[in-house]
């Protein structure tokens, strides 16, 4: 069991995103829908916010330590995430999506 | 006090109205069971929301002009209300706790101006967010309370001095608290800043606990939420409650959904998009008679 989990493990896709004022970089994230994709926040600047409302997914990105965030979107489709602590002016303007392709 | 007719010319002037019914039920207001308020039936009040003083930038290019002309419109109403409330984001965000306070000022000092002297205000995230309410506190005291006037019990929420727009727990027990000293039937009205249901998600139009909040008001049948933050007029019911976001000041937002960013929508001079409300409160029915105004003088 330890073995097959390992093993999942390590065919899980690991995307590496910098989350700033008032940005995530990359922001656009492409995968397959179905597929299990681990997101590794690191935060520069601020607790920022990480909402993904379609995932039903929400944490805090503590500047100075990687957040990892697992997603598998089993639908195609685009699911937005945002920054939800407000940030500052640009707060509005972080966010990006996810995009779950057949 | 208005007769209908001169309330209906003035909806005329002002370019739209809208007609909020309650639940249409008889409210035994403050004086107790079987008893009506002393002598109010009804009064007006005006919600003003999204100033954004120290904004500057394409989306108003008028934007320091823009408060004083709001100031201007308001003292020129021909029913001056009883009380005037600013639904928040007073101010514009800014990083410098220095210049937060600089333009929290600039502001107190233009709707000083209101000839209305009875004037409430509550925080948005612009103001409060980044300090906790620091600022905004030195100058418009609590973020949160409640007043009562003629017969109906006013609630403040402050869904903003938490960046994460959370009420919280000892705000969430301050506000059950509160209206439990009210009566099932009273007349309540809850001023917020943020809508305290998932408005839209996705474009942070929530409050993260505000399902806790809105289980708290639920159990009161005449009780309405007036807020701001999305920078336009919506309406929307969660059960019996109605809730009303207000036009902003400074400029105006996209329908939720409509585009993919809540970026504001291009500057029309005419400023169409901008506008306040004033609010006759029909004491006894609980209704809200919602009058939307343009910002017209200079």
């Amino acid at each position: 069991m330890a073995e097959a989990t390992k093993q999942r493990a390590d065919k899980e896709r690991v995307i590496k995103i910098v989350a700033q004022r008032f940005s995530y970089t990359p922001n656009e994230i492409v995968l397959k829908k179905g597929q299990t994709v681990i997101l590794e926040f690191t935060s520069l600047d601020f607790v920022h916010g990480l909402k993904i409302p379609d995932l039903d997914i929400r944490v805090d990105l503590p500047p100075g330590k990687i957040t990892k965030v697992r997603i598998t979107p089993e639908k195609a489709g685009v699911y937005d995430f945002l920054c939800d602590n407000f940030c500052g002016a640009g707060h509005e303007e972080m966010g990006g999506h996810i995009i779950a392709r057949d | 006090m208005i007769n209908r007719r001169d309330f209906m010319r003035l909806a005329a002037v002002g370019g739209g109205a809208v007609f909020v019914s309650g639940l249409g039920r008889p409210v035994l207001a403050a004086g107790g069971a079987g008893t009506t308020a002393p002598g109010y039936d009804e009064f007006f009040f005006v919600q003003l929301s999204d100033m954004h003083w120290g904004y500057q930038g394409p989306a108003n290019p008028d934007a320091a002009n823009t408060l004083k002309k709001a100031v201007a419109t308001v003292n020129a109403l021909e029913i001056q209300p009883d009380f005037i409330i600013f639904t928040g984001d007073l101010t514009h965000t800014t990083d410098d706790p220095k210049e937060r306070r600089t333009r929290l000022a600039g502001f107190r000092e233009i709707v000083s101006e209101l000839k209305v002297k009875n004037v409430r205000y509550i925080p948005g995230e612009h103001d409060a967010s980044l300090d906790n309410g620091a600022a905004y506190k030195e100058f418009f005291g609590q973020t949160h309370y409640s007043f009562d006037h003629k017969g109906v019990h006013f609630v403040v929420v402050d869904n903003v001095s938490d960046p994460g727009a959370s009420i919280g727990e000892a705000q969430l027990d301050w506000l059950k608290a509160d209206l439990a000293k009210q009566g099932k039937d009273a007349p309540i009205v809850v001023f917020t800043h943020r809508p305290l249901f998932d408005l839209a998600p996705k474009w942070d139009w929530a409050t993260r606990d505000g399902a806790k909040a809105i289980a708290l008001l639920m159990p009161y049948q005449n009780l309405t939420v007036f807020y701001g933050h999305i920078h336009q007029e919506h309406h929307h019911k969660t059960g019996h409650i109605a809730h009303h976001s207000a036009k902003s000041l400074i400029f105006p937002l996209p329908a939720p959904g409509s585009q993919d960013k809540r970026t504001p929508l291009a500057w029309d001079p005419a400023m169409p998009g901008l506008g306040f409300r004033e609010v006759e409160a029909e004491v006894k029915e609980a209704h809200y008679k919602i009058t939307e105004f343009p910002v017209t003088k200079a």
